[in-house]
């Protein structure tokens, strides 16, 4: 069996449910991990005592648990103690929990550099504090958080492969599985690797298109010319 | 005296800042219609006054009313109260992330749960009437000083408050962009709208006001009518403000605001 053989028959129909794995991974953690980053963000900053100091136990927490021992306790970990997931939702939960916790320190650090005069206005024009925090201070600090958190995303994408320890079969784990199985591992890894790098360069299209529609005059330089 | 006749009644207003005491008792009421000026050098807590009338500034002790209706934190109430008081800043606070427009419209969306298309036209309204109506579309960063704060006037007014406040709303502007301003001002007053103000403008102050209170130290020194606290003050502390300020700003009685 020839290079050209081995990609057609085998490596690309592999590497095709792989990446939509993959893909779906990346789907269904960017959202949530978004929402959580944001919560936990709003949290520290307009919490009181004990919401806050939970937020920034929260961050310490994910932040200090490196992923893939994450990842083994919410699928190897938890079944014991009566609590068992798919693959596919264990490895998104445990994606979700360390964007969150990453995104979160970009979007408080955009929140708490918004002037405290836009919230004093809000709540002067009688808007409650959190409709303050939802309709003045969130659109403007998410904007702010953009490059930061299109990071995370980015490497999101990547660290999705860790998934194939807990079983979930996405892009890197199917390659693996192929190249294992007919020993080419040169070709399905460069292979791998450049469906990466697309992936990737599609995130960061998204981001900058995102990025500037979200852009208002008086945030500054701008990057994209 | 029936206390319902006054739109606003501040009672006995204590505020401390750890440990220094930046309002130390002040109370006066506020009839309908009426423009209140409040004088007096920097740092004697005017602006700490106006933030305790709406409570952006929680009073350590004494109380509010407006309408006859005590004004209490307590979370709900508040912003409704807050809704009937229109404050304007100094530094204009307009949300950067939104068009003049989007400035104005948005407590009214939000706040007052105004449809989309009503919302906008009563803020295209308001814009007209402080003259930025072909501004509309702009972002606070493309307006000059004096447009911005016309605009956070607009913003204030779309609620149609019982009472405006303002806290030097032309201190942070350049002097050829103060006018702009104080004209609109001068309209609302003579359209009846309840004002309190702290300005350094003397000019408007003598020819808008109806009671001038000078403020001193946490306490109301002396208060009457401008023809009172600028020809016939009570106190050599008023005078000698007053003095200063003509010497910094010229003659008043050649200014009309």
């Amino acid at each position: 069996m020839d290079s050209i053989q081995f990609i057609q028959e085998h490596l690309l129909p592999a590497l095709m449910e792989g990446g939509a794995m993959t893909v779906k991974l990346i789907l269904l953690s960017v959202p949530f991990g978004l929402i959580t980053g944001i919560i936990i963000a709003v949290g520290r900053v307009y919490g009181n005592k004990p919401i806050s100091a939970l937020c920034r136990l929260y961050v310490l927490f994910f932040k200090g648990c490196p992923l893939l021992l994450l990842l083994f306790m919410l699928y190897f970990g938890l079944p014991p103690l009566g609590i068992s997931f798919s693959p596919l939702v264990a490895s998104v939960l445990g994606f979700v929990l360390c964007n969150g916790a990453y995104s979160s320190e970009y979007i408080r650090g955009a929140i708490q550099s918004i002037k405290t005069g836009q919230i004093t206005a809000a709540e002067a024009l009688g808007m409650t504090r959190f409709q303050g925090v939802v309709h003045i201070i969130l659109p403007q600090a998410f904007r702010r958080a953009l490059p930061g958190v299109g990071n995370e995303i980015i490497y999101l994408i990547k660290y999705s492969s860790l998934a194939y320890m807990i079983t979930c079969i996405e892009l890197t784990g199917a390659g693996k599985i192929v190249a294992a199985r007919f020993f080419r591992f040169t070709e399905t890894f460069i292979a791998i690797g450049i469906i990466y790098l697309i992936l990737v360069s599609i995130a960061t299209k998204v981001l900058s298109i995102v990025e500037k529609k979200l852009y208002y005059p008086g945030m500054g330089p701008t990057s994209f010319k | 005296m029936t206390e319902i006749t006054y739109v606003l009644k501040v009672e006995d207003i204590h505020k401390s800042y750890s440990g220094t005491e930046v309002l130390r008792g002040v109370s006066f009421n506020v009839s309908k219609g009426e423009t209140k000026v409040f004088i007096g050098p920097s740092g004697t807590g005017k602006s700490t006054l106006l933030r305790c009338v709406n409570q952006l500034t929680i009073p350590d002790k004494g109380r509010v009313w407006l309408n006859g209706e005590e004004v209490v934190h307590s979370h709900n109430k508040i912003n409704v109260y807050r809704q009937k008081m229109g404050m304007v800043f100094q530094n204009f606070y307009l949300f950067d992330h939104l068009t003049a427009l989007g400035n104005v419209e948005i407590s009214l969306i939000k706040v007052k749960k105004m449809n989309k298309r009503d919302a906008k036209e009563k803020a295209m309204e308001e814009l007209r009437q402080v003259g930025m109506e072909q501004k509309a579309h702009l972002y606070p960063a493309e307006l000059s000083g004096g447009q911005a704060q016309r605009v956070s006037i607009a913003r204030a007014l779309a609620m149609d408050p019982e009472v405006m406040l303002f806290d030097e709303p032309t201190s942070a502007l350049d002097p050829e962009l103060t006018g702009e301003v104080l004209d609109v001002m001068k309209n609302l007053a003579q359209s009846g709208m309840t004002m309190l103000v702290v300005t350094h403008e003397m000019g408007f102050a003598s020819s808008v006001a109806n009671e001038i209170l000078f403020m001193e130290d946490g306490k109301i020194l002396e208060s009457g009518s401008p023809e009172k606290i600028f020809y016939h003050p009570e106190f050599e502390r008023t005078r000698k403000f007053l003095s200063k300020m003509t010497e910094l700003y010229g003659d008043l009685s050649q200014k009309n605001g």
